[in-house]
């Protein structure tokens, strides 16, 4: 059951050194656009100009408005049933060596699954309406 | 069959119990979306509960202990008689609950089925023997009773109850989880025999991570056991939740907690003794003091019978104190007496609940002799075997747990204890001088059921059974447990 | 590599900023997401030791600790709507209907 790792030793990350530079370069290069573009270009600002979409609708209301709670429910059963489906990369990787065991397990597993799965179906949680 | 990984179908066999339990949570739940009417769904729970109890005797785990999947789990006597404890405690729920339910307007299938997978999980808690195994028992049982605290939707109580059980319950298992994780590091193990023999290999025992470790697991089944400083949530959970909820979880993940937490301090953790026994003192005598004398202020019962049950887990504590096998016997014995009178005392709360009338305030309780005289002596009777009074049960188990200290050279705590008893008389009685010392003019229904009666009969009688004649379930408990 | 110490350390450092913001903040959102925080420190220090001891062990209680967060999570978030239609807030100060 053992896996094997590179043993830990002393850590010098010298192979991250070309991504290092990279980084900072790329950055620099960035500022230095917006950089130069702030010291170049004109500025005159009017009302129309710093509207969020100039020449578009002025902007009605808070954009933050709260979801509805359908979301939620539809969220929160994604999250299960999809979390859950970790386990069958584990089981795929060494289904050879589990044999039937493993498979009368698994099968039990995905029968609880499917229980859960059926409840929700007839409480009516899939429905939009 | 390729056996590399050590596993193989015959390691289904002592999980049976569990499996039937399971597939009867499971069946109940489609059984609920096809009837209409929850009585089916009760009985099938009741029923499946009975079968799991038959596989497990049959099993004969009581003589020969059988351990399956690589060690993390194990069918002995110790697991076994826990389990007949939850199977007890869930039958028992189900009878006092139905009619309850109905008056609630909480009448759900989820309920029953929620209420067998909470017991799935301390099944698991009891039979666990390593780490891993013990933290999916608890989940699964702290999640489904999380549900059954809010079970009442429409009740704010019962949403608050929920919503301070599921915090404080996620923010202990986060503890225990970080206690596993160090132990784990430390030694190396998750499995509790091969932890206690790498302590002694290594002599970690002194190891500063590893009492560490030790440290946040017991605070963590603290919180479950509800010992003080970790008891606040108690009293509101125990308010809140439906009462036939509370009284399931007042005796349930009590026990599975004191299932885990014997194994883990005894078996794997062993050679630490004197350092989780001066833990566990300290702990021990504040939770007597907050329950016993908290309670006396309470007007509401649920409430009262919730700060009593935080006091009784710390008399079930001392057993464990005491450290010995001994002690141990005497906790799992203060168990199996509490379970019965602590059920029937809140059978007899949910018996005054009635329509229209929430019967949980101690004034609701004046004059309950005269009309109801038969309520009113079961109620006595369950109040006295709380305090400890013979011939009642409660006598016996605290009469054996302080044995078992003073026994193990703590006569200073049994001294202790006694006097935080004698306290708590004042507000178990004071029930009782209100159902037979005071007078009402009001009207007073009772919900009865034929199960109602039943739970009643059967709790008030071992009650008393076990108050006058003990020895068949002690001698019963120690061959059980220790061989 | 990385010592295991300062994996230990990172583990340490999140599981208290976790209690911290249990303890100290009152919006019952931002308790849910320091216990979700709590338990992926624990998770970094399980991976470590796991490592460290060239085992699995400690990866497989991770994958347990994963999903049963996901249930936690999704059976949290239920109690708190449940809650909320009830009552409409998410200040923990403010769920006190049973004291004493």
């Amino acid at each position: 059951m053992c896996i094997k790792y590179a043993m830990p030793g002393t850590y010098i990350p010298i192979n991250y050194l070309p991504v290092a530079i990279i980084m900072l370069i790329s950055s620099l290069i960035g500022l230095g656009a917006l950089v130069v573009g702030l010291l170049v270009r004109p500025r005159r600002p009017y009302a129309q100009k710093l509207y969020p979409y100039e020449s578009g609708n002025p902007p009605i209301g808070d954009p933050r408005v709260p979801f509805n709670v359908k979301f939620y429910i539809v969220a929160m059963l994604f999250v299960v049933f999809d979390v859950e489906a970790v386990f069958l990369y584990p089981w795929a990787v060494a289904y050879g060596q589990l044999g039937i065991f493993g498979f009368v397990e698994m099968m039990l597993f995905i029968v609880v699954l499917l229980v859960g799965y059926i409840y929700v179906w007839k409480k009516g949680a899939f429905n939009w309406e | 069959m390729n056996t590399e990984v050590g596993i193989s179908l015959r390691d289904a066999i002592p999980f049976i119990p569990e499996l039937v339990i399971i597939c009867t949570g499971l069946i109940a739940m489609m059984l609920d979306l096809v009837v209409r009417k929850k009585g089916p769904v009760a009985a099938f729970v009741v029923f499946g509960t009975l079968v799991a109890g038959y596989a497990m005797c049959k099993l004969n785990g009581f003589n020969e202990p059988q351990s399956a999947f690589l060690n993390m789990f194990i069918l002995d006597g110790y697991a076994g008689f826990f389990k007949l404890i939850f199977f007890i405690n869930l039958i028992l729920t189900v009878c006092i609950s139905y009619r309850y339910m109905i008056i609630e307007k909480s009448s759900y299938g989820e309920y029953y089925s929620l209420l067998t997978f909470a017991t799935a999980g301390m099944m698991v808690m009891a039979s666990a023997t390593d780490l891993i195994t013990l933290y999916l028992g608890l989940e699964l049982m702290a999640l489904s009773t999380y549900i059954l605290a809010g079970l009442m939707r429409n009740d704010r109580r019962s949403n608050e109850a929920a919503l301070k059980y599921f915090f404080l319950g996620a923010f202990s298992s986060a503890f225990l989880l970080y206690g596993i994780s160090l132990t784990y590091g430390m030694t190396g193990t998750t499995n509790l025999n091969e932890i206690s023999a790498t302590i002694q290999n290594l002599n970690i025992a002194g190891n500063p991570i590893l009492f560490l470790g030790l440290i946040f697991i017991m605070t963590a089944f603290a919180f479950k056991i509800a010992l003080a400083p970790f008891h606040m949530w108690a009293p509101d959970v125990y308010e809140g939740a439906p009462t036939s909820v509370t009284a399931f979880m007042s005796v349930g993940p009590k026990a599975a907690g004191f299932a885990v937490l014997g194994r883990v301090l005894f078996e794997a953790f062993g050679s630490m003794q004197v350092q989780w026994t001066n833990i566990l003192i300290p702990l021990a005598l504040l939770t007597m003091a907050v329950g016993s004398i908290v309670a006396l202020s309470q007007t509401n019962i649920k409430r009262m019978l919730a700060y009593s049950s935080v006091a009784h887990a710390s008399y079930m504590l001392l057993g464990v104190i005491a450290g010995t096998p001994a002690g141990l016997v005497s906790t799992i014995n203060y168990l199996l007496i509490y379970t019965f009178m602590n059920i029937g005392a809140f059978a007899i709360v949910i018996l005054l609940r009635s329509e229209g009338f929430q019967g949980q305030d101690l004034d609701d309780y004046r004059g309950l002799a005269k009309s109801n005289p038969l309520a009113a002596a079961l109620m006595l009777v369950f109040m006295f075997s709380l305090t400890g009074i013979p011939p009642t049960a409660g006598f016996i188990g605290k009469f054996y747990v302080f044995m078992e200290l003073i026994n193990a050279d703590k006569t200073y705590l049994a001294v202790i204890a006694v006097a935080f008893s004698a306290i708590s008389a004042f507000f178990y009685l004071r029930v009782v001088m209100y159902m037979y010392m005071k007078d009402s003019d009001e009207p007073r229904t009772i919900s009865c059921s034929p199960s109602m009666n039943v739970a009643l009969a059967v709790t008030a009688l071992m009650v008393i059974v076990l108050g006058i004649y003990p020895e068949p379930v002690l001698n019963y408990v120690k061959t059980v447990v220790f061989g | 590599m990385v010592p295991l110490s300062w994996y230990i350390i990172l583990s340490a450092v999140l599981f208290c900023i976790g209690v911290f913001g249990f303890l100290a903040r009152r919006n019952m959102i931002v308790m849910f997401i320091s216990i979700e925080l709590m338990l992926n420190a624990v998770n970094i220090s399980l991976v470590a030791f796991s490592h460290y001891l060239q085992q699995v062990t400690g990866q497989i209680l991770v994958f347990f600790v994963i999903t049963v967060a996901a249930a936690e999570a999704a059976i949290g978030l239920a109690i708190l709507i449940a809650y909320y239609k009830n009552n409409p807030t998410v200040k923990a100060d403010d769920a006190s209907l049973m004291k004493g």
